[in-house]
């Protein structure tokens, strides 16, 4: 594994495997699901390192990770060099926010928009109640949205404003990382852009550091310093976002590349060549677990699983580009 | 110096009516509510003046005014509602017997609803072992009938309003638990529910403030009916000679006296029944009311 270990890291993951316990009907045996597989990543503070993948591939099952929310199996994660198991629920929760996917359900419909956003000064037991509503009105007016809106409902509101309220309610605590999880796709595509804007500028302006979750490269090219792909659980390939739009090496990769609609008319739906659906994470194909659907896979592929080897630009999971292994020189084909 | 008042109008044009005077402005809109309300409370208010209210006293006797048919069937003002076989007067025992109903009502159902809405939440919060465990006192709950097992705690331990309540808060407890523990499951999943605990609110933070408030018009709803379901046992019981004993003014039981005179002076029978009915009515219209008036989506 390759870590690079540097002290400006705020958010370090080592080796992070979850693995569930996955009952097979009334009287089957417990079968293993390792959702996330031996995952090392680390991010420097201000970067947003955007996390691609298809659905079930074990992204937000990290983010849960990250919040506190779930105990990985095994591995470490760090927090500014601490281990998050060693923290408090409080003071990890000052440190990391997260931002969900669906505004219509990561708000209390009973809740007023005061309460919502005030919830975390209240929880961390800061402040007065005059504070609370100085710091809800300043906090509000920073994601954009007006004062009044602090004795509506989430009801009232439209999915972009909810989000508005979601990102003011992570916000207020001054966290230093935010994990943002697939934060625009429950998202019209034109109040998309407002929110990614604000996301950016929030960053500038507070020094945040963002874990971007998407299954959208499209807006991870828009908001990411780097980009870590994932499938079936594992990093399969790791690079800075420039390196990873003009540069894919993981056959995964390019095909998610291709898979980018463009908006001109007439080219349909892009061919990816990737065949078959993706394969049960109860029972993963062996050795690289992205060989059935590799367009390039050989028999080697199939019995060992590939190493993680350094890149220009990151590093990556295949044997097409392991110096060491016979099908390195297969990529010329 | 500046005009308190000005500045206050101003503050609630910019930030818009309160969430209070929203609900106000909601429940006044409900007839059904209102209607339910005030008949619960318009029963409420006789029952606990009803020392003041009665003309007589319900346990007094008159074997020589028996049976006087009640104002509108040609009685007189002295007795309005007639009397019984006993010679008591109708209205007094009626009153008090208003007492004894939601009495039962309330103190039954809240029993029931503390139990189950407990165990519902846990099962349905922590899933798992307890979620087994209470999943199968439900359906040891749900495997005995309950007018049964009433009728034989009833007959072991003698019937008196205190036992009447008690058996009947214990055993009403089935819907509660199932309601909320799906309530609660459906609830947990929720987004919102991993941002508080995200935020670092502890697990009973978590319940009371960002669950419970969510499955609470269930929880109304399952309170009204249980409520209406509990006074309707007690009559049921008291029907039987196994709930509130004589001379314990109760509606039920007040049905039960009247029954062997049914063919010749109904009005015994259909006065506290009518009553009976008119209680349980209020009571499940103010549930759907209440449940109508705090959904989320009636809000806009």
């Amino acid at each position: 594994m390759t870590v690079q270990t540097t002290t400006s890291a705020v958010l370090e993951l080592r080796n992070v495997t979850k693995t569930y316990r996955v009952k097979q009907g009334l009287f089957g045996k417990a079968k293993p699901l390792t959702a996330v597989n031996d995952v090392s990543l680390s991010l420097p503070r201000g970067e947003v390192l955007g996390l691609v993948g298809e659905s079930g591939c074990g992204k937000s099952t990290l983010a849960k990770i990250l919040l506190g929310l779930e105990a990985p199996s095994m591995g470490q994660v760090m927090v500014d060099g601490q281990e998050i198991t060693a923290q408090d629920r409080l003071s990890l929760a000052r440190r990391i926010q997260p931002i969900f996917q669906d505004p219509y359900s990561s708000l209390n419909p009973r809740k007023s928009i005061f309460d919502i956003v005030s919830l975390p000064l209240r929880v961390h037991g800061i402040g007065d109640k005059a504070h609370w509503d100085t710091e809800v009105r300043r906090i509000l007016d920073i994601v954009g949205l007006p004062a009044r809106v602090m004795n509506t409902f989430p009801s009232q509101m439209s999915g972009g404003q909810r989000q508005r309220v979601a990102i003011a309610r992570a916000l207020i605590m001054k966290p230093e990382i935010v994990i943002c999880d697939e934060p625009t796709s429950a998202l019209d595509v034109s109040v998309q852009s407002q929110i990614l804007n604000l996301l950016g500028d929030l960053r500038s302006e507070f020094g945040l550091t963002y874990l971007f979750i998407s299954h959208d490269l499209a807006v991870v090219e828009h908001l990411a310093t780097r980009v870590a792909v994932m499938y079936l659980g594992r990093i399969v390939e790791e690079s800075d976002v420039a390196g990873l739009f003009d540069d894919a090496r993981h056959p995964y990769t390019q095909a998610l590349l291709k898979s980018v609609l463009t908006p001109e008319p007439g080219l349909g739906v892009p061919d990816t060549q990737l065949g078959m659906a993706y394969p049960n994470p109860i029972d993963p194909p062996s050795g690289c677990q992205f060989h059935p659907r590799c367009p390039m896979a050989g028999a080697h592929c199939k019995s060992v699983a590939p190493r993680s080897v350094p890149t220009s630009h990151g590093h990556v999971e295949c044997h097409l580009h392991d110096p060491d292994s016979p099908m390195y020189d297969a990529k010329v084909a | 110096m500046v005009d308190t008042s000005t500045t206050d109008s101003l503050l609630r044009e910019i930030t818009g009516p309160t969430p209070g005077q929203m609900l106000r402005k909601r429940v006044f809109g409900h007839q059904g509510l209102l209607f339910g309300g005030i008949v619960l409370a318009i029963l409420l208010f006789i029952a606990i003046f009803a020392p003041l209210l009665a003309p007589h006293d319900p346990y007094a006797q008159s074997l020589m005014t028996r049976m006087q048919p009640p104002v509108f069937l040609g009685g007189d003002w002295e007795h309005p509602l007639g009397t019984d076989h006993l010679g008591r007067d109708y209205l007094s025992r009626l009153i008090y017997g208003a007492r004894v109903s939601l009495m039962i009502g309330a103190v039954a159902a809240l029993i029931s609803g503390v139990i189950g809405t407990a165990m519902g939440v846990a099962a349905g919060y922590f899933g798992g072992r307890v979620d087994m465990v209470v999943t199968f006192l439900i359906n040891v709950r749900l495997a005995m009938p309950v007018v049964l097992v009433a009728l034989a705690v009833v007959a072991i331990l003698g019937g008196s309003l205190q036992v009447v309540i008690v058996v009947l808060g214990l055993l009403l407890w089935d819907r509660f638990a199932v309601v909320m523990r799906a309530s609660t499951l459906q609830v947990r999943g929720r987004e919102y529910v991993a941002a508080a605990r995200a935020i670092g609110a502890s697990t009973p933070r978590v319940i009371l403030s960002e669950i419970m408030p969510n499955i609470a018009n269930n929880l109304i709803v399952v309170v009204t009916l249980e409520m209406a379901h509990a006074i309707l046992l007690e009559a049921a019981l008291s029907f039987l000679g196994l709930g509130v004993q004589p001379p314990t003014p109760s509606w039920g039981l007040m049905v039960s006296e009247g029954k062997n005179m049914m063919l010749f002076e109904p009005w015994m029978v259909l006065i506290p029944g009518a009553v009976l009915f008119l209680l349980v009515l209020a009571i499940n219209l103010m549930g759907d009311g209440l449940r109508d008036v705090t959904a989320p989506e009636n809000r806009s």
